[in-house]
């Protein structure tokens, strides 16, 4: 019965399992949103949809499917076998149309040609809903722009009239801004890094070793003996060096979820930023970048080789930037910037690359080519899935990283 | 009078958790009432409210039961006859007491964000079966009545869909104007209406500033209608012909960091200075 808009939802991206769907059905047959359609609307958005972001594209896919259903749905539910389309079309009479505009319909083939084309176009966009591109009516484009007709005009899936009601709430789509068709989220990158835990006992010893407190009371005959030992903490550290500025402005986002996700993961996270490649020297605080650096060598001194190096960055640039004494667009350096990796690399040699342009382009761009062979192909692209890869590198060391070129 | 103002979906949200033997997830943007919810909720059943505050370290056994070593330890050197016993030691937690209650109790799980990114998976068995093991006495505890769970997050951390699955999800939203009048009016009844409604332009115009770290909220207002009452200003001190020409009075009760009142200076300034052209 339902089922046609169970797909509906699905076809629009909104992930319903089937423990969701049996929970709303469960829920109608025990009288929950059954009275009329807006009490539906509201359990079933209760009982399907699990984050606000999605909150907008239900109210679509809702509006499309429900508009001019009202009476079937009032049929209580049994009788949906004639999805919208038709239904709604047969709201939009040609009665509401001017002379002019009737002439202007004749002039595009008829009708029902124009019928025929209005359905077709319905059914791309349910299709199209994850681009949010607005359907039809409400949202203020018309979808037959070169025919002159206005929005207004043929109001299509404003069920108003008919209910003698206001605009109903999934139709005001108020939701609209939550909808950030974020698939990046933190808990992903989370999940990913934590692979990287290293669970040990450093620092204050706080909580009481149960074990060794018994062992040794009872070889104190009974008297106590209390021992206390350190909490288990994610001991790994981590060096994280990130891009900033340039082309990887466009990657902003992505870097920035992947830095929040480091920070709250990592209780020993230490970032640096660089421009486009490494050099002689780093920064912690972008405002300050020209003021307060710290010499990469200093960072080769001050970190221990148990650090895990992760360098973030398109690696999108001229290759003289990468290969060659002054080949930086901001300053003149002394050396190439290939040398600092390797410099880097033989300090640290738990070291991947993480890349957000994605890895079809990667063999397109020479600089990037030189950098993945630079990192021993240890760069992966920066998504989840990249990520799990790039944690998996992480476990092994480089090897056979020689400094004989630094005179090439 | 209850001074909790529900709207239709909320209320169909509660009844479905009720119906179904679901937990209710509540988002939303702070100060909207997510933690009054439960506190509501119980008062107009009747029943006993379990609270259970989250924070970072929290971990999900604690809300079971917590079994004291310590104690058991010492009063082993003691020679107090209760060591034998290993139930003796063993601490209630906050659902072990909502499963022990014969009348239906509400639980509260506040803020499951705040918690490690594992936490709610460790609670899926607990909440969906409402039936738990100690293991140290082997014992078995599940709910005489299945309580009513409110979870409340503030989307700090995404929760995990198998968690996501089990629950009703309920987003409130931020409450329009009419709404909010009647929120305030259940406060504050013998609030005069000019100022009410004076209060309401500045405290409306003032979330629509753009850039705000932290915009004014429902608790935000009524704190600062308290504050407009106890003075009894009227309702022109408050300058509500535009907010743009003036600091609101008392405006500390509404922005809360340094940053937002600078922005908002800036904006006065800004405004001021088009005006002079």
């Amino acid at each position: 019965m339902l089922l046609d808009f169970h797909d509906k939802l699905r076809a629009a991206g909104i992930p319903i399992s089937l423990t969701e769907w049996l929970m709303l059905m469960r829920g109608m047959s025990m009288g929950l949103g059954t009275l009329d359609i807006d009490r539906f609307y509201a359990f079933a958005r209760l009982a399907l949809i699990k984050n606000e972001a999605l909150y907008d594209r239900f109210d679509q896919v809702f509006s499309l499917y429900w508009t001019g259903q009202t009476q079937a749905f009032d049929e209580l539910i049994g009788s949906l076998q004639t999805p919208i389309p038709s239904e709604w079309l047969r709201t939009l009479d040609k009665d509401t149309l001017s002379e002019e505009q009737k002439a202007q319909v004749e002039a595009m083939g008829g009708w029902d040609k124009l019928m025929e084309t209005l359905a077709k176009r319905l059914e791309e966009q349910t299709e199209e809903h994850h681009g949010g591109s607005r359907w039809i009516g409400t949202g203020g484009t018309s979808p037959f722009g070169h025919g002159g007709y206005n929005p207004e005009g043929i109001r299509i899936g404003n069920g108003a009239k008919r209910q003698g009601k206001a605009v109903k709430v999934w139709e005001q789509r108020q939701y609209r801004d939550l909808d950030g068709n974020k698939q990046l989220g933190t808990r992903n990158f989370k999940m990913a890094l934590r692979k990287l835990r290293r669970l040990a006992r450093d620092g204050r010893p706080d909580s009481l070793d149960l074990d060794t407190t018994i062992r040794e009371t009872a070889n104190k005959a009974g008297l106590l003996d209390i021992h206390m030992r350190a909490e288990r903490q994610n001991a790994i550290k981590v060096l994280l060096l990130i891009d900033i500025g340039g082309s990887m402005d466009y990657h902003a986002q992505v870097c920035e979820t992947l830095f929040s996700a480091a920070r709250t993961e990592f209780k020993r996270l230490d970032t640096y930023w660089f421009h486009n490649f490494i050099y002689e020297k780093l920064w912690q605080d972008n405002a300050r970048r020209h003021t307060q650096t710290t010499p990469t060598p200093e960072l080769l001194r001050r970190f221990g080789r148990d650090h895990r190096l992760i360098i973030v960055g398109d690696a999108t640039m001229s290759p003289y930037e990468i290969a060659v004494p002054g080949g930086s667009v901001e300053h003149w350096n002394e050396e190439p910037g290939a040398l600092w990796l390797k410099r880097l690399q033989q300090a640290f040699p738990h070291c991947v690359w993480l890349n957000p342009e994605s890895r079809e382009w990667w063999n397109n761009t020479p600089s990037i080519r030189m950098t993945h062979e630079l990192m021993q192909k240890r760069m992966y692209p920066l998504s989840v899935d990249g990520m799990q890869e790039a944690i998996d590198a992480l476990k092994v060391p480089m090897s056979g990283i020689t400094l004989n070129d630094q005179n090439s | 009078m209850s001074t909790y103002i529900t709207t239709d979906d909320l209320q169909l949200a509660i009844d479905a958790a009720l119906t179904l033997e679901r937990p209710l997830l509540i988002k939303g943007e702070p100060g909207t009432g997510k933690t009054e919810l439960a506190i509501e909720v119980a008062r107009r059943m009747g029943a006993p409210l379990h609270s259970w505050h989250i924070k970072s370290t929290t971990r999900a056994q604690q809300g079971l039961y917590e079994y004291d070593a310590v104690s058991r330890l010492r009063d082993s050197q003691l020679g107090d006859d209760k060591v034998a016993n290993i139930g003796n030691y063993i601490v209630k937690g906050v659902l072990w007491d909502a499963f022990e209650s014969e009348q239906r109790a509400v639980v509260l799980i506040d803020e499951i964000d705040k918690a490690d990114i594992e936490f709610p998976n460790d609670l899926l068995q607990e909440l969906d079966k409402m039936s738990f093991e100690v293991y140290e006495t082997r014992q078995s505890i599940s709910a005489i009545k299945r309580p009513l769970v409110i979870i409340t997050s503030n989307n700090e951390k995404e929760l995990p869909d198998a968690f996501l699955r089990r629950c009703f999800f309920h987003y409130i939203a931020f409450p329009d104007r009419p709404t909010m009048q009647r929120i305030v009016e259940s406060h504050y009844p013998e609030i005069k209406h000019d100022l009410l409604k004076a209060a309401m332009d500045v405290f409306f115009d003032l979330r629509e500033v753009p850039g705000l770290k932290k915009k004014p909220s429902t608790s935000e207002l009524l704190d600062w209608l308290k504050l407009l009452i106890a003075d009894d200003l009227p309702a022109e001190a408050l300058g509500a012909t535009d907010i743009r020409t003036v600091l609101p009075r008392m405006h500390g009760a509404l922005l809360k960091n340094e940053q937002d009142i600078h922005l908002f200076e800036r904006v006065i300034f800004l405004h001021k200075q088009q005006n002079r052209r």
